[in-house]
């Protein structure tokens, strides 16, 4: 199966979709001349032409809200954010246009717009551009947001959010672009709103998504050299949420740590607890768990920026924990 | 002391059982672990065992009966003592035992806890006062074990599952039968053992299922073969005591790891591991010694042990195993090993043989030092010995290898200037 990396997948679902379906398009800043500003849409405007690949100024309310027109009237535009920081810009345009616009009109405008780039820390850009938002936007009714983890998610869920007819938030990783995965070189898509174990085991159940599945595979190979088996859960869409694979696992161990970038107060992470202490409070032998960011502004100084980001010590130290070991 | 019994939980879906058939009567004796009934459950037929000893005063249930989990089905006490107690109230199917279906849990209310600002601590086991986790409570509740009973091993005494389990598993005391006045019996009785279980099932702390583990890989597929030498260490032992007397804490073992790590040096084909179809040898030496824990042992590494000085070794080994007895040793502090020391001498053993740690290809176990009648240039004396067994891995090293290794590490013991 060939080998690809996150960033090729990415590109290659984009093209595939771009053939299949000529209402679909992309505007983002240096999506096109410059070829991407990770490379994602290296390419694109070479094979699609600038009526398909459009280059925008620096304004992401602007074209935020160009997609979102575009996409009441029957185009499907993927709108790229540089990174999701300088999405805070267009955030009346996603919440109170992409979410809700279906739902006040009556059912009479659909809304098939993708808003996709990476989100979270990559290497000291500080405070304003580090940040793991996907709990605001999984806040919102009427929005999808999905954050794959590996090249194989992030194609097939990239082909299934373009298809899909509502809004969906789509959060990469810089740090993951280059990671390499197989990926079949036959067509095939990921649903929305399905989990995938990433790791099997039954001594203690990880929920990791996105850069943090790595850090949770770190984890669990330390722990494994103790003796001590990890599932690590991952739950690929943030809403709509698959927890029964959560669920069932919990059912085998009976703990749960859940490891995720983003700061701690009223995360993912919270909502999930919530879910897990609901269904299954008479399995959980401990209290579950939350190794997170760290809820302060990102330090810019690479030692505090380690610091402030989950570890496989961090996720080691919660899982002996758990497990109430020394 | 009577009891009542009820239906257990033995899937881990099951909500109810019907009871296919009793497999006692009433008025019959039943043992803990005997069966005492077959019980259709959602998933298949299973035999449920009795967890007290006694006799079986009533069946609450009759056979074809269905019954949720945590009712009573039974009564088992002494063959004459008033169980009117015990019985269920005519009318009802109502449960013995209350089981926290409701949506409001019973009895235990954790304390309210704080918002945690720092994300970086786990929240499991910090300030949080909480009898017993739910899955205790509900465990205790579907087998009838008294949580007072119970000693719980979680942070301030939180009874938890594995707590649970060590209970169900050393069952309730039998009941004390009557009018038995044998002296093997008031034997018993005074030892304490005429109500204690038939053994005790301790349970396996990761680290001992760790080991158990491993060392089935090492045993089981590597072709062990053992040479022993008896090592003349008097020169080791003045040396030993002129270092003591100048208040340096080098003791023999580390003199031991210096003189196997030189000698390793100068063998490499000792040094290495078994990789299926190659065998590698290492480049460098790093020496695991075994250092016993309450529950297991670990073998913290002391790396490049055929360079550093001895000052430098007695000082690391010291530190590495306060650290392993302190269990704050990092994977890195315990893992890639080239070669491994126990050494019992310490505890008073002569000799011994110690299983491989894989993947390295050998071990060595070291007894202790003996003051021995020795036989030198004919003539009967006093001298020191210390025996040495190493254990080869026969798929890396043939007997012949293994003999010269043991025979450069017997010389650098004997003349340990050898070793500067």
């Amino acid at each position: 199966m060939p080998l690809i990396t996150y960033r090729d997948a990415l590109n290659q679902a984009l093209r595939e979709e771009l053939r299949r379906d000529p209402n679909v398009f992309l505007m983002g800043e240096e999506v096109g001349v410059y070829q991407g500003a990770y490379k994602v849409s290296k390419g694109l405007l070479q094979e699609f032409g600038e009526r398909r690949i459009i280059d925008t100024p620096i304004t992401e309310e602007g074209f935020t809200g160009v997609g979102i027109g575009a996409a009441m009237v029957g185009l499907r535009p993927i709108i790229e954010m540089m990174t999701w920081n300088f999405s805070l810009l267009a955030m009346d345009q996603i919440i109170n246009g992409a979410a809700k616009l279906l739902y006040m009109s009556g059912g009479q405008f659909k809304m098939p717009i993708v808003v996709r780039g990476p989100g979270g820390a990559a290497h000291q850009l500080a405070a304003q551009h580090s940040q793991s938002i996907e709990s605001w936007y999984a806040h919102v009714p009427g929005l999808k947001v999905v954050a794959p983890s590996t090249p194989y998610d992030a194609k097939g869920l990239l082909k299934s959010a373009i298809r899909d007819d509502d809004p969906v938030i789509f959060f990469e990783g810089e740090t993951l672009y280059g990671l390499k995965g197989e990926v079949p070189a036959e067509e095939y898509t990921v649903p929305i709103g399905v989990a995938d174990i990433k790791r099997h085991g039954s001594d203690v159940t990880l929920v990791a998504w996105s850069k943090m599945v790595s850090v949770a595979m770190k984890a669990a190979d330390q722990l494994a050299a103790e003796g001590i088996s990890c599932e690590i859960v991952d739950p690929r869409s943030l809403r709509p949420f698959d927890d029964a694979p959560i669920l069932e696992s919990i059912r085998k161990t009976n703990r749960c740590v859940i490891v995720e970038e983003g700061w701690p107060y009223a995360g993912i992470g919270a909502q999930i607890a919530y879910q897990i202490q609901q269904a299954m409070f008479g399995e959980l032998d401990a209290p579950v768990t939350r190794v997170t960011g760290a809820d302060v502004p990102m330090p810019y100084a690479k030692n505090l920026e380690h610091m402030a980001m989950p570890s496989p010590a961090r996720v080691v130290a919660a899982v002996r924990d758990v497990l109430y070991l020394e | 002391m009577a009891s009542r019994v009820v239906m257990p939980k033995l899937s881990d879906t099951m909500e109810e059982g019907r009871i296919l058939r009793w497999l006692k009567k009433e008025g019959d004796p039943v043992e803990t672990g005997q069966a005492l009934a077959e019980v259709e459950t959602d998933k298949a037929t299973v035999e449920m065992e009795a967890y007290t000893s006694g006799i079986v005063r009533k069946l609450v249930a009759s056979e074809g009966q269905t019954v949720k989990i945590g009712h009573q089905i039974a009564v088992i006490g002494t063959a004459d003592e008033d169980i009117s107690a015990l019985l269920p109230a005519p009318s009802s199917a109502a449960p013995a035992i209350e089981i926290a279906a409701s949506p409001n849990p019973p009895a235990v209310a954790p304390a309210p806890r704080q918002a945690d600002p720092v994300a970086s601590s786990a929240e499991a086991g910090g300030g949080h006062h909480l009898k017993a986790s739910p899955l205790a409570l509900r465990m205790a509740a579907e087998s009838g074990v008294a949580l007072a009973g119970v000693r719980g091993t979680g942070p301030q005494g939180r009874i938890i599952k594995r707590d649970i389990e060590a209970a169900l598993a050393g069952v309730a005391p039998s009941a004390p039968s009557s009018a038995d006045a044998s002296r093997s019996r008031s034997l018993l009785m005074a030892a304490g053992r005429d109500t204690a279980p038939e053994s005790e099932d301790i349970a396996l702390s990761p680290i001992r299922r760790t080991i158990a583990k491993r060392l089935v890989q090492s045993k089981g597929p590597v072709p062990h073969f053992y040479l022993t030498i008896d090592v003349a260490m008097d020169r080791v032992w003045d040396a030993y005591k002129a270092l003591r007397d100048q208040k340096s804490s080098i003791s023999i073992n580390d003199i031991v790891i210096k003189a196997t790590a030189l000698a390793l040096r100068q063998h490499p084909d000792i040094n290495a591991s078994f990789a299926g179809d190659h065998v590698k040898q290492f480049t460098h030496v790093h020496i695991g010694m075994a250092v016993a824990l309450d529950d297991g042992l670990i073998t913290p590494v002391l790396r490049d042990a055929d360079l550093k000085p001895l000052e430098e070794i007695s000082e690391e080994t010291r530190v590495l195993a306060d650290r392993a007895r302190a269990r704050k040793l990092q994977p890195s502090e315990y893992t890639g090993a080239t070669f491994s020391i126990s050494n019992l001498g310490m505890m008073g053993i002569e000799e011994f043989s110690a299983i491989i740690n894989p993947p390295e290809a050998a071990i060595l176990a070291v007894g202790s030092v003996r003051q021995v009648p020795v036989v030198v240039d004919g003539q009967v004396r006093a001298g020191y010995r210390m025996k040495a067994t190493l254990s080869v891995d026969h798929r890396v090293a043939d007997g012949a290898s293994g003999a010269r290794f043991m025979q450069t590490l017997k010389r650098f013991l004997e003349h340990p200037l050898l070793m500067a």
